[in-house]
């Protein structure tokens, strides 16, 4: 034979791999600065295709780095930043012990610090590969800036947050990019797309938070280190983009409005710029000022066939979108003060709508109560003392209704006092064969330009018709049960023997449904070749075909739920009556 | 002139003791004052040391002074064993010995002098009196017991008072004298010393925690010496120090080392204030596609699904959970829920609360982003319908049994067994309830019963179409029937056959198994022949040729398990010498002279022309319970009780060419069409699944299986289905017994 014996683990797959502790030491890093590094670069743990090789036979369990990825942070300059950070620490803690002073503050302004900057290039080469990212960054962002002042964190970071988000919002307005708004029990969602990309993000209502213990906040303040670099940049590219100044700045003719107010009691003037900011109802400062822009037309082309049907639906939905864009414009709307007011002003504003408030809730107020040409005023309380005669007074749930709808909706449903009809979620997308709330069809049908209350008949209709469906095809089955009952008996009084009095009874034509039969026959066809499948392939199948029962199950579940309900509130309407 | 030169010797000699004293006291301060943190009184007596300096001219002043030390150190002795006190005390002593001499030699001088002493010892009671005294500084209890309490200088012992107090006399004098209170016991000389007012006085402002001397003024008004004004006059008349002139040295020292550090870098200049943190600029300014690209195996984390109908705060109804799905969403790990939180309504948006839980799913988000292991897992995307196999359609097979046409009712207890004849024309079946009925098959007529007196375990027609011979095998026996179902001949040739006589070689399985004639009552229910067994027969089976019959008796301990007899001669033997396991089935093969005998885990092959084993089948089942021969001989068929069917394909392998798992519960029978290309399977869940297998010629062409049907009818009592299945010889029918105590034809 000759050659050298193999050894095992010395090639393949458990090279590629290294553990945890290995890496670590390979780094010469403490655990919590290996993972802040691990946080910052963006390295996780890989799961190994075959783990009982690459942990050398053993089967304990044990999380892997990619080796590259360990190799690859051996040069990162942050390493060495972490270092000495560690030897900072550790002097500071001397001069504190031999209560040095003066060393104390030296060496506290000299306290190493560090940039991301490289990191977030390296992370994400091009601008599309960040705003991809950014969604958990704005998450973890608009959560940080709704955190309290004191503990926790730091003030800089909490302040750093806020004005990122706001300078975020402030983009979504300029660039009309939001899309969709989701009211959940968790806070509100918010969907926008921006450069093509679709970015969901999560804002908490506005309560101050019961802090858990169990939570790590050193790794969340890590994570909002990168995310506060990250979400700066990408705002800075955005309102380059838009031609807007970047730190944000109010229109000289809006600041001019706004300085007419007694700001002077308001807040400190380093902060009040950015309440202004944050107040988010009024325009921002272009570097080039110019009037709106023509949006550039799709050019046409020659096209055929598919593609030209194709080219229609996309025309179709790039109109749909400029609607929806428009829809709030030209209405001027009014937030009482027990309403949510930072997040409808966002909404409002994004879809082109005015919007005001009381003088006393935040600053930025444009318009009064008392102003005549106000259409919709947004109250959240059982009915309102005095009301004018030419405006609405609708729930919020309107304008997120409206929204998502892309369309205005009828604002009856929505008046004070009124059950408010259910709040969907945009987000749901329904295929073939899922559950679709009554609700939503509604408003599709309302979409599509039908009046409400025809819709309502012909659903009354089809249940009827359903109905009837349903009945004839149980009287069948009752008929044939009729049929096989008889057939047993005379079967039985056959068997008894010669007693039995022979009687012929006119037989009833057997009506035989050449349809249901071909169905049967396939279906038991199939269930025969289901019967020769090979083991593993059998498995998979189940598999799929679980899943797919589940599915109707649960639609089915669903349809039946609504349909108890439903029935339980036309008894309790009739029982009224 | 003595009297001059006594009183100069007393002068000589009182400024001698002055000047002891003197260097006593001296001796005393520094002692006191190396303890002043101990003795509380340290600030009197220095007091009272500065009163006696003061006047030192006066005696009585003097004998003060010696009171109160006698009363402080009496009080300090209780407190403390310093050696200060040793000191106080020897010196008490010496002045206490020299009194004592002084006034003995008073004693012996002039009156006059003698006056002068006793004036002055009247009211001095100075601290020479102690010296008397040479015990030292111990506790006087020691001397409770003596008539004296110590010695004097010259080693005489002191004496107490004659008469010692009691309590009595002490509570007298207590009431009597009216200086008791300031009256001290000394113990060191057993005397009363009675207190003067001033010391008295002393006392109470010791007490007090004033100072001793009454004019001392304590709250004097300070005398700032150090203050922010720059006088004229130096506060000290010290000319400065030389070092203020000279640039020091030590600070050259350590100017140079911080000159040293900024030039090497250690001290870093102090750093303007960075503002750069918050400042952005265009990152991707210049978008290069330089940058490594990222390596192939980087996976992006997924993103956080988007919320459905359930989680808005205003939710549709059906939405909600029911009371059930709520009790079931708390009890179910949090793992395991398809919801992490419970949907809610609220009527209106201001009622919403916070969501407590928001922080620890964003936290569990930055844990999943940094800490789980990611895994590229390719989801299968295929339609379930191609993962169906292809087919032929059952109907492009036909013919097969698709209907069920005609029920044979008749036994009453469970049919264990059926048999048709080989014209297809009778069926012959045999019950747990001791019977065996012949049916005719078209009509489903029951054309005789034979009671047998026995649950039959089975019945086999006899495959020659020239005869009309049944076995039965009841109990330990076999019977052979003669149903006279037939046309003449073939009733003469069955007759012919069993009325050959038995060549009578005498041989050992002619011991344990007996051949007899039945007659009378028997014999008239056609029974004609009775093979007698060691043992329960549990199945028998004919040779095609009809000439040959076996019979399988299942054993764990003996090699009598099959018995092959021939019924022309009326013979009987046991074809294996040794126990192989426990034989289930068995069967001839068509055409070969191979027999086939199924145990439990295996099916071996014996050629009976040889005499040897071929081949052993390992059918991959816990427990066969039936087997089948093809016609071809071929291809054999197994059920077992573990639900599987194996077909074995014997120019193939030992091993099964398939494994078909159709039925749910065992499998109870198997069965082959003697033409068509079909077999069935009958099991305990009550149906009968009729397979396609057609067999090639072509050796190439592995054997075509297609199930094309499956059969129901019986019902399931006590847990079993259908017992036995067989086809029709010629049609393509197939009878099912079953538990139900029914035979049925489905064709």
């Amino acid at each position: 034979m000759g050659g050298l014996q193999k050894k095992k683990y010395e090639r393949g797959s458990a090279t590629n791999y290294i553990t945890r502790n290995r890496a670590r030491k390979k780094l010469m890093l403490s655990l919590p600065d290996f993972r802040r590094l691990c946080i910052l670069k963006g390295i996780y743990p890989h799961e190994p295709k075959h783990k009982k090789k690459v942990n050398k036979g053993s089967t304990a369990p044990r999380t892997f780095y990619l080796l590259k990825d360990i190799r690859f942070l051996l040069h990162e300059p942050i390493v060495s930043k972490f270092r000495e950070y560690k030897i900072f620490v550790r002097k500071l803690k001397r001069a504190y012990g031999k209560t040095e002073w003066s060393a104390v503050e030296r060496l506290k302004e000299n306290k190493p610090a560090y940039k991301l900057d490289h990191i977030v290039k390296e992370r994400y080469p091009t601008f599309i590969d960040a705003l991809r990212d950014i969604e958990d960054a704005l998450c973890m962002c608009f959560l940080f800036s709704t955190f309290a002042r004191t503990g926790k964190c730091h003030v800089q970071t909490i302040q750093l947050c806020r004005r990122l988000t706001v300078e975020w919002m402030n983009y979504v307005i300029v660039s009309r990019a939001l899309r969709k708004v989701f009211l959940s029990i968790k806070g509100i969602y918010y969907q926008a797309e921006v450069m093509g990309q679709l970015i969901t993000w999560l804002v908490p209502y506005q309560f101050s938070h019961d802090h858990p213990t169990d939570v790590d906040y050193r790794v969340m303040a890590t994570f909002t280190e990168l995310y506060t670099t990250l979400l700066g940049f990408v705002n800075f590219r955005l309102y380059q983009s838009l031609n807007l100044v970047y730190p944000p700045k109010l229109d000289s003719k809006s600041e001019l409005e706004l300085k007419e107010e007694n700001e002077d009691n308001y807040a400190m003037n380093s902060e009040s710029y950015l309440e202004k900011l944050s107040a988010l109802s009024s325009s921002l400062a272009r570097v080039v000022s110019s009037e709106e822009e023509e949006e550039a037309k799709l050019d046409q082309f020659p096209v055929e066939g598919e593609d030209m049907e194709k080219m229609e639906a996309r025309e179709k939905e790039q109109k749909l979108l400029e609607t929806q864009k428009k829809i709030f414009e030209g209405l001027k709307f009014f937030v009482n003060r027990e309403v949510p007011r930072e997040s409808l002003a966002f909404v409002i504003r994004c879809f082109g709508g005015q919007v005001s408030w009381d003088k006393s809730v935040c600053i930025g107020s444009t318009y009064d109560v008392t102003d005549e040409t106000i259409t919709h005023q947004i109250v959240d309380r059982p009915n309102v003392d005095k009301q004018y005669m030419n405006r609405y007074y609708i729930q919020p749930q309107w304008v997120y209704d409206c929204v998502n709808a892309k369309i205005l909706l009828p604002v009856e449903d929505y008046f004070l006092g009124v059950t408010l009809p259910p709040h969907l979620s945009p987000f749901v997308e329904e295929k073939e064969g899922d559950y679709v709330p009554p609700e939503k069809l509604k408003i599709m049908a309302l979409q599509r330009g039908e009046k409400p209350a025809q819709q309502d008949e012909e659903e009354e209709e089809e249940e009827e018709e359903e109905e009837d469906d349903e009945d004839e095809e149980e009287e069948e089955d009752e008929e044939e049960e009729a049929e096989e009952k008889n057939l047993k008996k005379m079967e039985e009084q056959r068997s008894q023997g010669k007693s039995l009095q022979v009687k012929v009874t006119p037989g009833k034509v057997k009506a035989e449904n050449p349809a249901r039969l071909e169905l049967e026959e396939k279906a038991e066809e199939k269930r025969l070749a289901i019967m020769m499948m090979k083991k593993k392939e059998k498995y998979l199948y189940d598999k799929i075909m679980f899943g797919k029962k589940r599915k109707v199950r649960e639609a089915n579940k669903l349809a039946a739920k609504r349909k108890a309900h439903d029935d339980a509130e036309k008894a309790k309407k009739k029982s009224r009556k | 002139m003595e009297a001059s030169r006594g009183n100069v010797q007393s002068a000589e000699q009182r400024a001698g003791m002055k000047k002891t004293k003197k260097t006593d006291k001296k001796r005393s301060k520094q002692d006191e004052e190396a303890e002043e943190e101990d003795q509380p009184f340290d600030l009197n007596s220095k007091a009272m040391e500065e009163d006696e300096d003061d006047d030192d001219l006066s005696d009585s002043e003097d004998s003060v002074y010696s009171g109160l030390e006698d009363s402080g150190s009496d009080s300090e002795k209780e407190e403390e064993d310093g050696g200060s006190d040793d000191a106080n005390e020897d010196e008490q002593d010496q002045s206490e010995q020299s009194l004592v001499k002084e006034s003995k030699k008073k004693e012996g001088a002039g009156e006059e002098k003698e006056m002068k002493k006793e004036d002055e010892y009247d009211h001095d009671t100075s601290d020479e009196e102690d010296i008397r005294n040479t015990v030292g500084n111990i506790p006087m209890e020691w001397y409770k017991d003596f008539p004296h309490v110590g010695y004097n200088l010259d080693g005489k012992k002191i004496y107490k008072p004659i008469r010692n107090k009691d309590e009595l006399d002490d509570f007298l004098e207590k009431m009597e004298n009216p200086d008791y209170w300031k009256t001290v016991h000394d113990k060191k000389t057993s005397s009363d010393i009675v207190l003067s007012d001033e010391q008295i006085e002393l006392v109470n402002r010791l007490q007090r925690g004033q100072f001793g001397d009454v004019n001392f003024n304590e709250y004097e008004p300070t005398v700032e010496f150090f203050s922010k004004d720059v006088l004229i006059h130096p506060v000290t008349n010290r000319p400065a120090d030389k070092r203020s002139f000279i640039p020091s040295l030590i600070e050259k020292e350590k100017v140079s080392k911080l000159v040293h550090a900024i030039k090497m870098g250690w001290i870093k200049p102090r750093r303007v204030e960075d503002d750069s943190r918050g400042r952005f600029y265009d990152l991707w300014a210049s978008e290069s596609s330089s940058i490594l690209a990222k390596h192939k195996m980087h996976l992006p984390a997924p993103k956080i699904p988007l919320p459905g109908h359930e989680e808005s705060y205003n939710p549709p109804p059906e939405y909600m959970f029911t009371d059930e799905e709520k009790a079931l969403w708390e009890q179910q790990d949090p793992s395991d829920r398809r919801l992490p939180f419970v949907p809610k309504k609220y009527p209106s948006l201001r009622q919403v609360p916070a969501f407590s839980q928001f922080i620890h799913e964003r936290f569990e988000r930055c844990l999943d982003l940094y800490l789980c292991p990611r895994q590229r897992k390719m989801r299968v995307n295929v339609n379930p319908e191609d993962l169906i196999p292809k087919l032929p359609k059952p109907k492009d097979l036909q013919p097969f049994p698709t209907t069920q046409s005609l029920v044979y009712r008749g036994h009453s207890g469970l049919v264990r067994s059926i048999s048709v004849s080989p014209s297809g024309q009778w069926l012959v079946s045999g019950s747990d309830d001791g019977s065996v009925r012949l049916w005719e098959v078209c009509s489903s007529r029951c054309m005789k019963t034979v009671q047998v007196g026995g649950a039959v375990k089975s019945v086999a027609w006899n495959p020659n179409p020239s005869l009309c011979l049944v076995a039965v095998a009841v109990d330990s026996a076999v019977l052979i029937l003669s149903p006279a179902l037939a046309d003449k001949q073939v009733l003469l040739s069955s007759e012919r056959l069993l009325t050959t006589q038995q060549e009578e070689g005498p041989s050992e399985e002619s011991q344990t198994v007996v051949w007899s004639e039945t007659d009378g009552e028997e014999l008239n229910q056609d029974i004609r022949l009775k093979i007698q067994h060691p043992k329960a027969v549990h199945q028998v089976t004919w040779h095609s040729k009809g000439d040959y019959l076996a019979s399988v008796m299942p054993d764990h301990s003996s090699h009598l398990q099959v018995f092959i007899h021939q019924l022309s001669r009326r013979r009987s033997q046991n074809p294996f010498r040794r126990n192989k396991g426990l034989v289930q089935a068995v069967s001839f093969h068509p055409i070969r002279p191979y027999f086939f005998v199924a145990t439990q885990r295996s099916v071996r092959i014996y050629n009976l022309v040889k005499q040897e084993m071929t081949k052993k089948l390992q059918a991959n089942s816990k427990w066969i319970s039936s087997i089948a021969v093809h016609s071809g001989g071929d291809h054999v068929i197994c059920g077992s009780y573990d639900c599987r069917l194996s077909w074995f394909d014997l120019d193939l392998s030992t091993k099964p060419y398939k494994m078909l798992r159709h039925h749910k519960k065992a499998v109870r029978s198997v069965a082959y069409h003697r033409g068509y290309p079909l077999f069935a399977s009958a099991s305990d869940d009550g149906s009968v699944i009729i397979c396609h297998g057609t067999v090639y010629n072509d050796l190439l062409q592995n054997p075509l299986i297609v199930p094309v049907k499956v059969l129901r009818g019986h019902v399931i009592t006590h847990d079993l289905g259908v017992l036995d299945v067989t086809f029709h010889p010629t049609q393509p029918w197939v009878f099912s017994s079953g538990a139900d105590a029914t035979i049925r034809l489905f064709t």
